[in-house]
């Protein structure tokens, strides 16, 4: 797939559409005329023919007969193995668009045709247009351009990695926590719950906990939580400890110890306490009194000495942490894969196009400038102009390249699990249905991208011709 | 060996042929009728029958379980004089490769099939041959009469089975347990529901590790859920597919399942549990410092916690229960394997075919370190497992004889049962993210249809 495009860089020394057929078309280097040039000698038709024959036997058996092949089978039913059973018509072609998995592969081939090619167009446009006027453009243009040397494999792969949820192994991710954590810091017990034996608490990780009874100056409170990584302790908890001293006191633990055992709801030895967490003193809905807990998780509010209280454990210690976002997610894989794409293939684009400005006019320009043009005007009303052909070319081919689209998505559908299905394309498709021995659904598919895609090569032969 | 003693074989061949090959075979031709234990009595140089012979074999192993089957392989050349084969199929897709390989007329002479539908769809389209009697008593004598009739097709057998895993296993990391102060493992399924709460408490962070990532790990859960739920004959029923999935018994498969897979507490964030691959289930559990306590998936867990090199010890702390019951359900196993099958009609395919079959060819299969193979074989010595937990498990499906059921979604067309991210482990991925028992029951039912048509 990427072959084919990378032959085009070899282009710039002498882009056809721009620099107007210099040193194409070996073929037709006849005189231009109406009338039959005279036939050499020795050049006859049979010749000329049998010199043809083996291209033609070869191009019939790899390329007319495979695909008349895919046609015919497109058309039949598909037996268990892989046989053709009986003749479908165009069930085929209906199943694709009333399948899940089909249609989700063509809606996002769609997605893929429609943002794409304009993207990567837009892209190479704004980097072909910087490469004009900065110093160490030669440096720039090579390092934009060196993705295009990355097979789609590993680029995919390369690409995965960065998408990995966990902030600890995810470029992106950890990215995203390392600015919201900056912002926000992350809660030091995402994993602490309260106990769900001894139900002293109400209200969530994401709201805080609040007692449902109130507490007094010598009633110490304990509140009961489990959830702790025992084996890897906070470092300065300490065993668990009723705390006493003047005023309204508690203590927050981690009501469960290694190897279990213990009353639900009362401080056993063995249990620690949970350090460094927030207490808030209620009366009357409103704070009166703020503290943390203790390395043995007792805390105390020395200056409350008289009357009830609730207390509140804010959210901001238990919240779970943030993540970041699921990159290969149900709604982001698609868009994903395309940044990666587009990190391939915006080099591509810069290269052609540099190299068509490169073989624009200057004096046009020059023109344009002198006669009182501002820059903007001069690239939307010249430069773009002149370009057209090219950037044409580079659409068209960004187009094809884009419909046949399969080992980045492939690649990275992988570490996506269950959410591969969203990042679904037609290759794809096609590829699963194959694997599957429905021989004739994948005909149907290919058939289709076959269809799709010839517009695009005609225009594209088209263009050729006429750049002859 | 030698070229003399072939030349002189054949030599005899022609003047008498069922003299030579008595004279020049080993004792499993089919022609001598086959003795006892099958081709694993014949041995040294009177065995070789088949020199010069070769045959293909085509599967999907790789690494530990390739270098096992090939010892295999070397076993029986070494005594026939025949020379085999193996190749893995190229990415890993067995059905698509064999598949276009049958279609274009250039068929492996042996492909390992673990699908009991592929089989009968290629005998039904006469695309593998019936084993000879020979090979059909072997098979007789060392397999349960259930799984000579996996690889059966309206009473012929095609296929001989070669290795099986106890999909009805739970893997646990025994450090977490005794840290939670869980003495006894759970045998219902309430049981499990509460020890993975205490699991919690005791700060595991996700006490049951689900490997949604890869959707066979979802449709296992479902089978043990769904055989304990609905019991057999309901199970073999759905399978044919000749109960639809909206019917209740999957609702109330799907709800029990929800009990555990519904519990953010349990397994953690459902859209996490769909990307994490089986391999990385199984590491969350067993590797250093591990995030969850509990993992349910076959015997070949086993394997993975090895091949990973995760510190746990097999058998030490890394330990396996069976799939709770549920409801009062008796003791049930599910069971998946592997078959061999002949896809053309080669004399020394035949003949591996039997020796697969016997006790020589299974002991080296579970004997080889690192293959992880177990063995339905009766006459497979427990002592030839590398660790006493492999050869409990082979010994519990050995034991059950005839009372277990094979993998649903390996026997149910590819498009559904064996597609990743699509069909079943599609459906069954959505489910666990989003709990909706109906839409769930209707999207299965829909890609079912499609599927069985």
């Amino acid at each position: 797939m990427p072959e084919d495009a990378r032959v085009a860089p070899a282009a710039p020394t002498s882009p056809p559409a721009v620099a107007g057929g210099a040193g194409v078309g070996a073929g037709r280097a006849q005189p231009p005329g109406k009338t039959k040039p005279p036939r050499l000698p020795g050049e006859s038709r049979w010749v000329a023919a049998l010199f043809i024959f083996p291209a033609g036997i070869w191009l019939a058996a790899i390329v007319l007969y495979p695909l008349v092949y895919t046609l015919i089978r497109s058309l039949f039913h598909d037996g268990p193995v892989g046989q053709a059973t009986s003749f479908a018509g165009i069930q085929n072609y209906i199943d694709i668009f009333t399948q899940s998995d089909s249609f989700e592969a063509f809606k996002n081939n769609v997605i893929w045709v429609v943002v794409v090619p304009a993207l990567v167009t837009i892209l190479g446009l704004i980097f072909a247009v910087l490469t004009e006027r900065i110093r160490w453009a030669s440096a720039f243009k090579i390092i934009v351009f060196t993705p295009m040397a990355i097979s789609f494999l590993a680029a995919g792969i390369t690409w995965s990695l960065i998408y990995v949820d966990q902030p600890s192994q995810g470029l992106g991710n950890a990215v995203l926590t390392g600015i919201h954590d900056t912002v926000s810091p992350s809660a030091a017990y995402p994993n602490l719950h309260p106990s769900t034996q001894v139900t002293l608490l109400d209200g969530s990780s994401a709201k805080g906990y609040t007692t449902k009874k109130q507490y007094a100056a010598g009633a110490p409170a304990a509140l009961p939580f489990t959830g702790l990584d025992l084996l890897h302790p906070p470092s300065n908890a300490q065993p668990a400890a009723q705390p006493s001293g003047k005023g309204l006191t508690g203590v927050v633990w981690n009501d469960f110890k290694a190897g279990g055992g213990g009353t639900p709801g009362k401080v056993d030895p063995g249990e620690l306490g949970v350090p460094g967490v927030t207490v808030q003193a209620l009366q009357g809905g409103k704070v009166v009194g703020s503290t943390t807990t203790q390395p043995d998780g007792a805390f105390s509010f020395p200056g409350l000495t008289s009357g009830s209280y609730t207390l509140e454990l804010p959210a901001s210690d238990f919240s779970a942490a943030y993540t970041g976002v699921s990159w290969l997610g149900p709604t982001l894989i698609t868009p994903a894969i395309i940044i990666a794409y587009l990190w391939i293939y915006a080099g591509f684009a810069m290269v052609l196009l540099a190299a068509g400005m490169a073989a624009l006019p200057r004096e046009t320009m020059e023109a344009a400038r002198i006669d009182g043009a501002t820059e903007w005007q001069v690239f939307r009303r010249v430069t773009m102009p002149l370009l057209s052909p090219v950037l044409l070319v580079v659409f068209v081919t960004m187009v094809i390249n884009v419909l046949k689209i399969f080992d980045i998505v492939f690649v990275m559908q992988q570490p996506a699990g269950g959410n591969a299905r969203y990042a679904n394309v037609l290759a794809v498709q096609l590829y699963d249905e194959y694997g599957n021995q429905q021989y004739g659904a994948a005909s149907a598919v290919g058939i289709l991208l076959v269809i799709l895609v010839i517009p695009a090569m005609i225009f594209q032969i088209h263009n050729f011709r006429k750049s002859q | 060996m030698a070229p003399r003693r072939k030349f002189l074989c054949i030599a005899a061949a022609a003047v008498a042929s069922s003299v030579a090959v008595a004279g020049c075979g080993g004792g499993s031709t089919p022609s001598s009728g086959g003795s006892p234990s099958g081709a694993s009595s014949s041995s040294g140089s009177a065995g070789h029958n088949l020199d010069g012979q070769s045959f293909t074999i085509l599967g999907q192993w790789t690494g530990g379980e390739q270098a096992a089957f090939e010892a295999v392989i070397k076993q029986f050349d070494d005594k026939t004089g025949a020379t085999g084969h193996y190749t893995p199929a190229a990415g890993g897709n067995e059905a698509g490769v064999l598949g276009t390989k049958v279609a274009g007329g250039t068929p492996p002479d042996i492909a390992i099939l673990s699908l009991p539908g592929a089989i009968a769809q290629y005998a039904s389209s006469s695309k593998i041959f019936p084993v000879s009697t020979a090979t059909q008593q072997v098979v007789g004598q060392n397999f349960a009469s259930e799984w000579g009739k996996l690889g059966s097709y309206q009473g012929k057998m095609y296929c001989v089975p070669v290795d099986a895993s106890n999909k009805s296993t739970v893997w646990y990391n025994n450090d977490l347990f005794k840290t939670a102060g869980i003495s006894s493992t759970p045998q219902t399924w309430p049981d499990l529901i509460k020890d993975a709460k205490t699991l919690s408490a005791s700060g595991v962070s996700v006490p049951v590790s689900v490997g949604g990532g890869d959707g066979w790990t979802l449709t296992d859960w479902f089978e043990n859920v769904y055989l304990r739920t609905a019991g057999i004959a309901k199970y073999n029923q759905l399978t044919q597919h000749k109960i639809k999935w909206t019917d209740p018994s999957v609702a109330k498969a799907l709800e029990t399942l929800k009990q555990i897979w519904g519990d953010p507490q349990l397994i953690g964030s459902p859209a996490a549990a769909v990307k994490v691959p089986f391999t990385a289930s199984v590491d969350n559990v067993f590797k250093a410092n591990p995030t969850s306590a509990i993992v349910y998936e076959a015997s070949f867990v086993a394997t993975t916690i090895t091949g990973d090199k995760d510190p746990a010890k097999v058998g030490v702390t890394a330990k396996v229960f069976p799939f709770p019951s549920i409801d009062g359900s008796g003791s049930v196993v599910e069971a998946a394997g592997d078959f061999g099958c002949a896809f053309t009609k080669n004399k020394a395919a035949d003949q591996f075919l039997a020796y697969l079959a016997g006790p020589q060819a299974a002991t080296t299969l579970v004997s080889t370190p690192g293959s992880g193979f177990l063995s339905v074989n009766k006459n497979v010595q427990s002592s030839s497992y590398n660790d006493p937990t492999s050869a409990q498990l082979a010994e519990q499906m050995v034991k059950v004889g005839n009372n277990f059921v094979f993998d649903m979604s390996d026997q149910t067309p590819a498009a559904f049962g064996g597609t990743p991210n699509k069909g079943e482990w599609g459906d069954l991925q959505q489910f666990l993210t989003n709990g909706n028992v109906q839409a769930a029951q209707q999207q299965l039912e829909k890609d079912a249809a499609a599927a069985y048509k």
